[in-house]
């Protein structure tokens, strides 16, 4: 397949756009990432185009066909493109991957911006809210490597992600996620030893660059 | 293919979504209603995470959240299949499922609560521009499935039943035949399908509940 036949639409910032990479990139599909500049200003023609009902990214673009919304993205990457899966086999496993992808989707990114996003007293029950979250995906995390057993796979491309965000929530809030969830953040490190994942995610430093300046654009001290 | 219970409620959307599939592929089950005010023990053991219903147990497993849920029935028993063979297919269902339940659902239930005149007004042309963008998708069609009925059309139960009913009990009125006529024909085909007609809650009883809801709440229009 030609490198132009799989486009996508990205945000250098946003966990949403890496889980999209990640998954072409297990999949050894080769890709053209374009960057909208000016995501929260002029949004580009083709990204109104590809995804006029949002106008978000990720989009993917695969021959001209666009697609959006992460997770219904990924799903389609590991459909397309079935080897290596990133779903187990048995229907029963694939809906406990679904329900726990859905949880993350739903509740981690949240949940971290809560915190860096508060001042005074709502910061230390944003963290207690963070650490709740994290301390049920450790329960479901158990004592395997991965979320669906030795292979990395969808919910771990789903979470890991959101963790970029986490070193500007430990710094703003004044805790480590080491400290509190050790077993959470030993399966963060078992991520980042991949190569999909260590190539794609942004370096966390400048996510905490970039939430100081959102602070005080939002006047918080 | 083993025992199947289902966890639900007699008036929740969501709960007659999995039953509605089950019964599309001829598949047995039991039924377990559920008293969201005062939680089974049966419930908090098989969805400890949210605690809600629907939940699916099949052979002793349980699989939460409705579309979760949908696609593992679909995975699981194949005779009449609701999403379509094609990845990409596959993804433009689960596309106009999520907006279904993140845009549809959330702004037509708003719009029967909100007490003030003009915002509930406003909420009324949101809830309708979303429900256009929906009708533009189906345009003709007998179903969102096509000439079946597939997962978008299941997961849009809620149309056909609730809007009626909110216009008696409230006088909040959305969808008309006027401004919607492809969503008022789809209607038609989807509650004369028998599976769905025995499936839809029980009119009068939904009718009395939301009657006496608005009499708690002093709602006025």
């Amino acid at each position: 397949m030609s490198k132009e036949d799989v486009l996508t639409l990205d945000y250098w910032c946003s966990p949403f756009c890496m889980r999209v990479k990640i998954g072409l990139t297990e999949k050894g599909v080769a890709y053209e990432s374009r960057e909208e500049e000016d995501l929260f200003g002029e949004k580009s023609e083709l990204l109104l185009k590809s995804n006029p009902i949002y106008q978000k990214v990720p989009v993917l673009l695969h021959n001209g066909k666009p697609l959006s919304e992460s997770m219904i993205i990924l799903s389609y990457i590991d459909e397309q493109w079935p080897s290596p899966p990133l779903l187990p086999s048995c229907a029963y496993a694939r809906a406990q991957a679904r329900f726990w992808a859905d949880y993350i989707d739903k509740k981690l990114f949240e949940a971290v911006c809560g915190i860096w996003r508060s001042q005074g007293e709502a910061v230390e029950v944003a963290k207690k809210g963070f650490i709740e979250v994290l301390k049920v995906l450790e329960g479901a995390l158990g004592e395997k490597d991965f979320f669906c057993g030795d292979t990395f796979g969808y919910v771990d491309i789903v979470a890991i992600p959101i963790t970029i965000w986490f070193l500007a929530s430990e710094r703003y809030g004044n805790f480590q996620v080491e400290t509190e969830c050790p077993k959470f953040a030993a399966w963060i490190k078992r991520c980042l030893q991949r190569e999909s994942v260590s190539k794609v995610l942004t370096d966390p430093e400048k996510i905490y660059g970039f939430v100081g300046v959102a602070r005080k654009m939002q006047g918080i001290e | 293919m083993g025992e199947v219970q289902v966890l639900g409620s007699w008036g929740s959307p969501y709960s007659r979504r999995v039953e509605m599939a089950l019964k599309l592929k001829g598949v047995e089950y039991e039924f377990i209603e559920q008293d969201l005010a005062n939680k089974s023990p049966l419930l908090l053991k098989y969805n400890p995470i949210h605690q809600k219903v629907p939940v699916l147990v099949h052979n002793g497993q349980a699989i939460a959240e409705s579309v979760v849920i949908l696609e593992y029935i679909d995975e699981t028993w194949k005779g009449y299949p609701l999403l379509p063979q094609d990845p990409y297919g596959r993804a433009r269902a689960r596309f106009w499922a999520k907006f279904i339940d993140d845009k549809c659902y959330t702004a037509i239930w708003q719009t029967v609560w909100i007490k003030e005149r003009k915002e509930r007004e406003k909420a009324i042309e949101e809830a309708s521009h979303h429900l256009k963008t929906l009708e533009n998708e189906l345009r003709d069609n007998k179903f969102f499935g096509g000439e079946t009925i597939g997962l978008v059309d299941i997961v849009s139960n809620f149309f056909s039943f609730w809007p009626d009913i909110v216009q008696e009990a409230a006088g909040v009125e959305i969808v008309t035949e006027e401004r919607f006529p492809f969503l008022c024909k789809w209607k038609i085909e989807f509650t004369s399908c028998s599976a769905i007609k025995e499936n839809l809650p029980d009119r009068d009883k939904l009718l009395a509940y939301l009657k006496a809801q608005f009499t708690r709440s002093a709602w006025k229009y």
